[in-house]
């Protein structure tokens, strides 16, 4: 049953498309040298398309300096892509210098054609581009000069939200609290669940992975260093910043670049307020602020993962975690990630917002900037926690 | 007596709690200008909506070309749509394509032209709105707004459209601009003969183009007919409207022509 009347629908599908369209046909044939193009029936664009296939192998076989009649006269309809459709092949025919003439047009169709005719001149370039090919070493170059551009814009970006910061500390008042405010309980506050949640299975990973190996050697006690220091100066601090750039950074991108192409920011600076003063100082002061605290955080919840497990699988108790803690963990391990979390901020928001203002008006390029603002932010948080490992070891921290 | 290509009988739109339309009727003739006037906020774009479907009202009947497009199949609907080219208020040119593509896409999405016509077509449209060669391989973002006013109108008229659906297509150029497009949409509408729907509050074009229009006030339809039936009703929208001292104007300079 069911068949049958998919059946049903697809004939009449197929027969609704075959109905009421005259098929145009166009015949060319060779009268004492002269060709004679002769059209009948309905030039639509619905009806065209077999008649230009035929023209295009018709006129290919007609002779350079031939005589042309083109003959219109049983043509019941026309349309602008029927006319467009003749006129082409007119221009075409010229081209191989033939004499072309156009007979039996109703007055209607020859003003038609006087319309379209001053309208359609060859030239060479084809408007419609076919799929583009790359040029690999152009596009290398390119990439490579884009690059650059991109690494002096971002230092100039950066050289003028200090200039602003500057600003901000001459003249207090300036200073947008509330919507340093907004911006924290947006991208500190309510990354909170988020953060928590990854921050405690990173725990969890880390203790079930150390309790294999510890348990190997009987010292299960020392999972509570490989817990405490990896998870506060490393694990949490590096989590966070992955988190809020993947969170924040990109909606810093898009919030930016909507503002840009809806002509906010021009609007902003018309009225002389700066930019970076209303929109990137905000941003990058909120995410300073609420980073670190979002670490601490991540600290409290990594441990307790950690401890969780180790009850599990160690059968170590949460006091017996307390009190080692205390003596494995040092101090200076747990600052080391608060302050990395200074400048994992400050890269975030920095390169969120840079993003943001390189968006062009158009909307595509706010799905690519924030995409690269994503990839930008992630890296440089892991390059300079690269750094610090480097520097801090060197110090002997 | 001409045929009606759009035909909207007792049609009431409401957002939420409020209405917009309360029972409007009104219809288009074949191969006319038709004009759809009213002050901000009195429904007359969401009524254009309505006759391309892309909004439905609470209640009533569209007619568009003797299809009832509130109870058409899917099938019915996507032919349908090949018949009407829109310009929409603020061009909606798709900004990741060159021009020469924005205009080019129905043809080749919808038709198994070769490659050479698709372009002659694209061009010509180009050259008839009077639009330079070199915009043809422009992006969206780098047109001025009149130019993506024409862009705008050479898409819609790509697929030979018996009704063209324009919003507002003067808002946003100069008067030099506006009536050089006013003389264009004419001008095409007397060789392409096809039949033109505007949603306007530009005086000029209400006064030189414009063959029938309907004046919304009230969620109703508060006069329809050709200008000077119009100008004859008595309701307070339509005398603000044509009376207000810019009104004045252009209906003294009317007269004196």
């Amino acid at each position: 049953m069911l068949s049958y009347s998919i059946f049903n629908v697809f004939f009449w599908h197929v027969n609704k498309m075959r109905k009421k369209v005259i098929k145009p046909i166009v015949t060319i044939e060779q009268k004492e040298g002269v060709f004679v193009i002769q059209c009948k029936g309905d030039w639509n664009l619905k009806t065209i398309s077999d008649a230009a296939s035929v023209l295009k192998k018709g006129t290919q076989a007609i002779d350079n300096k031939s005589k042309v009649t083109w003959d219109v006269s049983l043509v019941k309809k026309f349309d602008s892509a029927g006319i467009i459709l003749i006129l082409h092949y007119v221009t075409l025919l010229k081209e191989k210098s033939c004499d072309v003439k156009i007979t039996g047009a109703s007055s209607e169709l020859e003003k038609m054609l006087q319309m379209f005719e001053s309208n359609t001149e060859k030239t060479d370039v084809l408007i419609t581009r076919g799929p583009m090919i790359h040029n690999g070493l152009g596009e290398i170059g390119k990439k490579t000069v884009s690059w650059l551009r991109d690494i002096v814009e971002f230092i100039a970006f950066l050289g003028e939200s200090f200039v602003s910061l500057v600003y901000y500390i001459v003249h207090p008042s300036s200073i947008r609290f509330n919507a340093i405010i907004k911006n924290i309980e947006e991208a500190g506050l309510r990354a909170l669940p988020i953060v928590a949640l990854t921050s405690f299975l990173i725990g969890v990973v880390v203790a079930y992975q150390g309790a294999v190996q510890l348990e190997k050697f009987g010292a299960n006690i020392f999972i509570v260093d490989l817990i405490g220091v990896s998870i506060t100066r490393e694990l949490a601090p590096l989590i966070t910043a992955i988190v809020v750039a993947g969170r924040s950074g990109s909606s810093y991108t898009a919030q930016i670049g909507v503002m840009k192409i809806t002509e906010e920011i021009d609007a902003m600076k018309s009225m002389s307020f700066n930019p970076f003063r209303f929109l990137v100082l905000p941003r990058m002061i909120a995410l300073m602020i609420s980073m670190p605290l979002m670490i601490f955080f991540a600290d409290i919840i990594g441990i307790f993962g950690g401890m969780f497990i180790s009850e599990i699988q160690l059968n170590l108790s949460y006091t017996e975690f307390a009190n080692r803690l205390q003596d494995a963990l040092e101090v200076k391990h747990f600052w080391i990630g608060i302050i990395k979390g200074f400048f994992f901020a400050w890269l975030i928001a920095a390169v969120g917002c840079f993003r943001g203002f390189q968006v062009s008006y158009n909307t595509e390029s706010i799905g690519r900037y924030t995409t690269i603002s994503v990839v930008n932010a992630i890296f440089l948080v892991i390059a300079c926690d690269a750094l610090f490992s480097v520097v801090l070891t060197e110090l002997g921290i | 007596m001409k045929n009606i290509v759009v035909d909207m009988k007792n049609i009431v739109t409401r957002f939420g709690e409020n209405l917009v339309h309360d029972h409007v009727n009104l219809s288009i003739y074949e191969g006319e200008i038709y004009g759809l006037l009213g002050g901000s906020g009195s429904g007359k774009s969401t009524l254009l909506k309505e006759m391309i479907m892309l909004l439905q009202p609470q209640s009533g009947s569209i007619n568009v070309l003797g299809k009832d497009i509130l109870k058409i199949n899917t099938i019915e609907a996507e032919e349908l749509k090949k018949n009407w080219g829109v310009l929409f208020q603020s061009g909606a040119l798709f900004s990741s394509l060159t021009v020469a593509e924005n205009i080019g896409i129905t043809l080749k999405e919808y038709t198994d032209f070769p490659r050479e016509l698709i372009d002659a077509i694209v061009r010509s449209k180009i050259n008839i709105v009077g639009l330079p060669e070199y915009a043809a391989r422009l992006y969206p973002s780098e047109l001025s707004g009149g130019m993506v006013k024409r862009v705008s109108l050479a898409r819609a008229l790509a697929m030979d459209p018996k009704i063209l659906f324009l919003d507002e297509p003067t808002s946003g150029l100069d008067p030099v601009g506006a009536e050089e497009f006013d003389k264009l949409i004419l001008g095409l509408r007397d060789v392409l003969g096809f039949t033109v729907v505007m949603v306007t509050h530009d005086l000029d074009s209400i006064w030189s183009i414009v063959d029938r229009l309907c004046v919304l006030g009230d969620h109703k339809v508060i006069a329809e007919g050709s200008l000077n039936e119009v100008m004859k009703s008595s309701h307070p929208v339509v005398v603000r409207f044509f009376k207000g001292t810019r009104g004045l104007v252009r209906s003294r300079a009317y007269d004196g022509e």
